[in-house]
């Protein structure tokens, strides 16, 4: 880690450092918005975490910056993985966009928030940068330390209780009270019954020796695949390999093959 | 003795009261009730009078205060009441001739089921009268004001299953309503300019007031007596009022209703006597009613209407003779007497004869009725030659004597006046005349097989004698030693004006021009056998029959024009008005229905908005430190 | 290099993370680009820290992250019922709060 925090002008090491991994943390930015699945967003989004824990780091805000790594890329972020395991796939993953000149205004305003940012940022005088050489001389653990629990105690008692009420609040919200009996079993068939549902167990997927895999639905007795032998999440995704087609021109590729090898063989008879 | 007043009013409204709650149980009591009550006020009123007779000519006036009405600070409304001479001679008129016809009414009314509603009604009609001739201030004598017209209305639709009727009575009430407007107005002036109702402080500060307010007041005053007492411009329900059952008839045009008028303004004597412009305006009525009924009646073939149209012209002469004024009042009060006798008199004579003939009312369906109906007969004759001022009966002696004041007005005024009222006794000599040929005299006319003429019954006959009685001797007796003027001085006040004409040219000129009017109508309608069927007819004559087009006029002008106005009225108010509030509501729901589509609950697009607003914001902070 | 560029790429990030907030419909990966936005602040606040030499900005670096975690709680167990009751995680799906 550079540790050249102090001066107004970085070492080239930073500079290349930031040049690099700045690139590379806007790609990821621009993949989290622009990646289809969420789960390919949240791995991007990691990444660009990683890297602005890599710039904390050398901007002299060590337990940041490791707490960054912690918090956010090990906690935060694996929350979002598992909500977006349980959500699954849906329609929302969608890029298309639904209401009407929502892109251009969104492009026109972002565009036009970007260029006002940059231009009051290249517009403030910011020549001058102290630097972290004093601040960090005890130790940055330390200095934040004696921060927090002097200056900042009461607004840090305070997030104490914030947190402890998100965390309730969490519960509550996905807490649900049971406001009727279990249904019975022979409630639940009955009522799979009148609502004409299907009943026996659905067929497994997977047909012939060669494609005995989740992914690939049953073949009907005509010869077209059945959707509800595949798992329903790979359905939502549209995850369904059709093998009907496959193993028809299979069977013709063989049918060619044996015809050629039968007619060489008929030949040689001759 | 004053106590005895407010019985006199007591008397038939208890009587109203009575029968109008009383319901089926009073039926077969309820006429002889409504007639002794009736009876009880005229006592009453008798005693009175008596009582009056015995004090000095001063004295006699009488005043009762009964209790307060309205009293508020600034506001003072009470009920008292005047008894004077004026009042007297009404009172005794009203309930006389009122219990005359009360009587006639049990034998005509007899065979209808609602008689007892009927008399009523009558005993209604008789105290809302009293109360306006006894009321001691303005306030008072319109609450009588408008209770006449409450019970005319009542009267004249009495057979409201008649669509004709229940139109006449609507017509007469809303008539009537224009003439109330301008009493109320008259009293709201009253009010501010003199801070009072009552007769006594009004008639006392009239003399100080100004000429516009003091006119205003007049006017106001004149037009509410035009239409009490059917004068143009307010004639037109007169005619139609006739819907009405017979008694009914007598009672509005003789003791009641149309006398109102010229009760108020004689009684307004003080007022008119300020303004001599409003005085002029009233002559001028009186002059035009004069002809206008007199026309009316020589066309008319139905026996009510022709006497309506006689009623209208006499009640001209009355009003012709108050706008002249203290030369004139009391002779319009004498005439007002004389005629509710032979007016009263020749409505029952004509209710006898319809009575007789099957309620049939076509004068031209008549004739030669002498010898079926001689009572009848007799006394609707007494009672034409009454009104034609025959002379030596009533209408000679007041007739003449409003003739007389008309000249005596002096100047071109007086000769013009004189003149039209000398025309207006030819044409009633001529009208009365043609009535009385139709109908008594010449052929039968009608259908011998299905109309049995015949004399009505002793309650009917009855109170056409005593009437008949009236025609002949009261004008002679009100005249012997100017009896009737000194009696009335006190109140209104007497002046002999400069006529002239000496009085026995005026006599004279009466005599001929009654001559000439009688004659005329006996060439056309004695010599010659009167068709059954009505000619023709001249321009004026078919004009007359209508009235003298008085409702086409009023439908052509007011109702027309009230068309009109309301149409463009409301052609204004939609396009414009409306134009106006609808397009800036059309213009706000067009602009909110752009504005809506914003609101696309997309929390995205909120999102935008908010991002867009921060730019925005950062713009104008940096803005903010470039300047 | 002068460090004033670390400000730049945090403003960079920044509208990137806004304009995903914008564009994605999935709720999921608006909380990642809200995230990202946040995570491009904490930049410009350590940044800010070396600018002046202090720690105070790391300070507020950190409570961001707290106040972040707890967003993130609350927010994903709101998305995990919202899905729970509309089978969807769409952003658009819950604006029946319209005419």
């Amino acid at each position: 880690m550079q540790l050249a925090v102090s001066a107004t002008q970085t070492s080239t090491g930073e500079a290349f450092q930031f040049w690099v991994l700045g690139t590379v943390a806007v790609i990821g930015a621009l993949c989290t918005v622009l990646m289809k699945k969420a789960v390919h967003s949240a791995l991007c989004l990691a990444g660009t975490m990683i890297i602005l824990a890599v710039f904390y780091l050398a901007n002299g805000a060590y337990f940041l910056g490791i707490v960054q790594v912690v918090v956010y890329t090990g906690a935060i972020m694996m929350l979002f993985l598992f909500v977006v395991m349980l959500v699954g796939v849906t329609a929302a993953d969608s890029l298309k966009e639904t209401i009407k000149g929502q892109r251009v205004w969104a492009a026109v305003c972002g565009i036009g928030f970007g260029v006002l940012l940059v231009a009051g940022i290249a517009n403030a005088n910011l020549k001058h940068f102290d630097g972290l050489k004093q601040a960090n001389a005890g130790g940055n653990v330390e200095g934040l330390a004696a921060l927090i629990f002097t200056k900042y105690v009461f607004a840090f008692e305070i997030t104490g209780a914030l947190l402890i009420t998100s965390a309730i609040g969490a519960m509550v919200l996905t807490h649900r009270e049971r406001t009727e009996r279990a249904k019975t079993q022979r409630e639940l068939s009955e009522q799979r019954v009148s609502d004409g549902k299907h009943l026996p167990p659905l067929p497994a997927p997977g047909v012939y020796a060669r494609h005995n895999a989740v992914d690939i639905a049953g073949l009907l007795p005509d010869g077209t695949p059945s959707e509800l032998t595949v798992n329903q999440t790979l359905r939502g995704r549209g995850q369904i390999r059709d093998v009907s087609s496959e193993a028809l021109s299979d069977l013709k590729a063989l049918e060619q093959r044996s015809t050629e090898r039968l007619g060489r063989e008929e030949e040689a008879a001759k | 003795m004053e106590n005895l007043i407010a019985l006199l009013i007591a008397a038939p409204l208890l009587g109203a009261a009575v029968l109008l709650c009383g319901g089926r149980r009073l039926d077969a009591v309820g006429h002889w009730l409504g007639t002794l009550l009736a009876a009880v006020s005229f006592g009453l009123g008798v005693a009175l009078f008596a009582d009056m007779l015995g004090r000095s000519a001063d004295n006699r006036a009488v005043h009762k205060h009964l209790f307060s009405w309205v009293p508020v600070e600034g506001f003072q409304a009470d009920v008292g009441f005047q008894l004077d001479q004026l009042s007297m001679t009404f009172v005794l008129l009203i309930t006389g001739v009122g219990t005359l016809i009360h009587i006639y009414s049990i034998g005509y009314m007899e065979h209808d089921e609602n008689r007892r509603r009927f008399f009523g009604y009558l005993n209604l009609f008789l105290a809302a009268m009293l109360l306006l001739v006894l009321a001691d201030n303005y306030l008072l004598l319109y609450v009588g004001w408008e209770g006449v017209g409450l019970a005319s209305y009542l009267l004249i639709g009495f057979w409201q299953h008649k669509p004709s009727a229940a139109t006449a009575a609507k017509k007469a009430f809303l008539v009537n309503r224009v003439g109330d407007m301008g009493l109320s107005i008259a009293i709201m002036v009253m009010f501010t300019t003199w801070g009072s109702f009552a007769f006594s402080t009004v008639f006392n500060q009239v003399g100080e007031t100004g000429w516009g307010r003091n006119t205003t007041v007049g006017l106001m005053l004149l037009l509410a007596a035009c239409g009490k007492s059917a004068q143009v411009p307010l004639q037109s329900w007169l005619g139609d009022a006739m819907e009405g059952p017979t008694p009914v008839s007598a009672l509005i045009h003789a003791a009641t209703m149309v006398t109102a008028g010229v009760y108020l303004i004689t009684r307004s004597g003080a007022i008119f006597n300020q303004v001599q412009d409003v005085q002029t305006v009233v002559v001028i009525v009186g002059a035009v009613t004069l002809l206008f009924g007199a026309i009316v009646g020589c066309a008319k073939d139905d026996i009510k209407k022709a006497l309506a149209g006689s009623t209208m012209s006499q009640i001209g002469y009355m009003i012709l003779a108050t706008g002249l004024g203290p030369i004139g009042y009391a002779f319009a009060i004498m005439h007002l007497v004389t005629h509710g006798f032979f007016k009263a008199g020749l409505f029952l004579g004509a209710g006898s004869v319809m009575h007789g003939m099957n309620d049939e009312v076509d004068m031209r369906k008549y004739g030669g009725l002498r010898k079926y109906m001689p009572v009848t007969f007799v006394t609707f004759g007494l009672g034409y030659l009454a009104i034609i001022g025959f002379p030596g009966l009533s209408g000679f002696w007041s007739k003449d004597k409003i003739i007389e004041a008309a000249f005596a007005k002096g100047g071109t005024e007086g000769w013009i006046l004189g003149a039209v009222t000398l025309l207006g006794a030819a044409i009633t000599a001529y009208y009365m005349t043609r009535v009385m040929l139709m109908t008594f005299f010449g052929e039968k006319r009608w259908n011998e097989e299905e109309t049995h003429p015949h004399e009505s019954p002793g309650t009917m006959t009855i109170p056409m004698i005593v009437l008949a009685f009236g025609s002949v001797l009261a004008g002679g007796l009100f005249s012997i030693n100017e009896s009737f003027v000194k009696w009335l001085e006190p109140v209104t006040s007497f002046s002999h004006g400069d006529s002239p004409v000496s009085a026995g040219v005026v006599t004279a000129s009466t005599i001929v021009v009654l001559l000439i009017g009688v004659g005329l109508a006996w060439a056309q309608y004695g010599r010659k056998p009167v068709p059954v069927v009505a000619p023709r007819g001249s321009l004026l004559t078919r004009a007359a029959r209508r009235d003298l087009l008085q409702d086409d006029f009023n439908h052509v002008v007011l109702v027309r024009g009230g068309e009109h106005l309301t149409r463009s009225l409301v052609y204004v108010d939609h396009t414009l008005v409306d134009g106006v509030v609808n397009g800036t509501a059309a213009g706000f729901g067009g602009l909110s229905g752009r504005l809506r589509k914003l609101q696309n609950g997309f929390a995205r697009s909120y999102a935008v908005s908010m991002f867009g607003g921060a730019a925005v914001l950062i713009a104008a902070t940096l803005l903010m430190r470039a300047v | 290099m002068n460090p004033v560029n670390y400000l730049y790429l945090s403003a960079l990030l920044f509208t990137i993370g806004a304009a995903g907030v914008l564009i994605r419909r999935n709720a999921i990966v608006v909380f990642m680009c809200v995230e990202l936005m946040l995570n491009a602040c904490n930049l410009a606040f350590v940044v800010f820290s070396r600018m002046h030499g202090n720690l105070d900005g790391q300070i507020i670096a950190f409570f961001t992250m707290v106040v972040a975690a707890a967003e993130v709680v609350v927010g994903l167990a709101i998305i995990v019922s919202l899905f729970r009751s509309r089978h969807s995680a769409s952003v658009d799906d819950a604006s029946l709060m319209k005419l």
